[in-house]
């Protein structure tokens, strides 16, 4: 068998802004990758937190400091709102795979659906833990 | 030398089986997250802001203790799944390897580290 001639191919996301102009379907669905990527920015600061709990007053003084200051708190008020665009962006996921909502109308709806409920789902969240 | 095209190589030769076991795990942890997470953020957003102590006792609970450690199995594992897909899209080469490596990594890095934190607070 022949080796496939070896084609130089280009490496995604080259469309993107070039041939391919953003719009609501594909700006929600990056959107889900980087709120999923930039939660583990939390969870080590959770883990750190928590594992400093474990360990000794001292330690925890420190990683409390962090994460109850007003870095801390942007930290977990910004990924709050990346876990709820996620969820949403997730369920919209399921509902996709269930062949549901692929209409266009439709699917461009669901992107808002993900961005304002994820807005409006934040604060609530804030109120309802304090 | 063989005039053939890529298609017809692999014509007739039956289908892979497999490739969809990636999406299949996502979907059954998304799940799973999206049943677990709203509860621990309720958990874990009062216990954030108290003593030391008030910490070390919400933790020793064995509900609190249980939920926090499944969900950083789940997430963990949904996160290097969901990091592999994304640098199998944008990275070719070393950098694809070294990406996948990481991937697995900074999930069983702070995986393992929050396990051994319940584990230490709750046994």
């Amino acid at each position: 068998m022949t080796a496939p001639k070896p084609v130089a191919r280009p490496q995604s996301p080259f469309m993107i802004p070039k041939y391919y102009r953003l719009q609501m379907t594909s700006a929600s669905s990056f959107a889900t990758r980087a709120t999923g990527h930039a939660i583990i920015v939390t969870a080590a600061l959770v883990v750190w937190w928590l594992v400093a709990a474990a360990t000794s007053d001292q330690a925890f003084a420190l990683a409390d400091l962090v994460a109850t200051s007003w870095f801390g708190d942007l930290v977990f008020t910004l990924s709050l709102w990346a876990f709820w665009y996620h969820f949403l962006a997730g369920l919209r996921h399921l509902y996709y795979d269930a062949l549901h909502g692929m209409e266009i109308r439709t699917a461009e709806l669901l992107g808002w659906v993900c961005f304002i409920g994820a807005t409006v789902l934040t604060p609530i969240t804030i109120l309802l833990v304090q | 030398m063989r005039y053939l095209t890529d298609r017809k190589r692999a014509e007739r030769l039956g289908s892979a089986r497999r490739g969809t076991e990636a999406h299949w795990a996502q979907t059954i942890s998304a799940v799973a997250l999206a049943l677990m997470m709203p509860t621990w953020l309720v958990v874990f957003g009062r216990a954030l802001g108290g003593s030391r102590d008030s910490v070390l006792a919400t933790f020793a609970q064995p509900f609190p203790a249980i939920l926090t450690a499944l969900v950083l199995v789940v997430a963990m594992r949904h996160f290097a799944r969901g990091m592999v897909n994304m640098i199998d899209d944008y990275a070719r080469g070393t950098a694809r390897k070294i990406g996948i490596m990481a991937a697995y990594f900074i999930a069983g890095g702070i995986g393992a580290t929050g396990i051994f934190a319940i584990l230490k607070i709750a046994l």
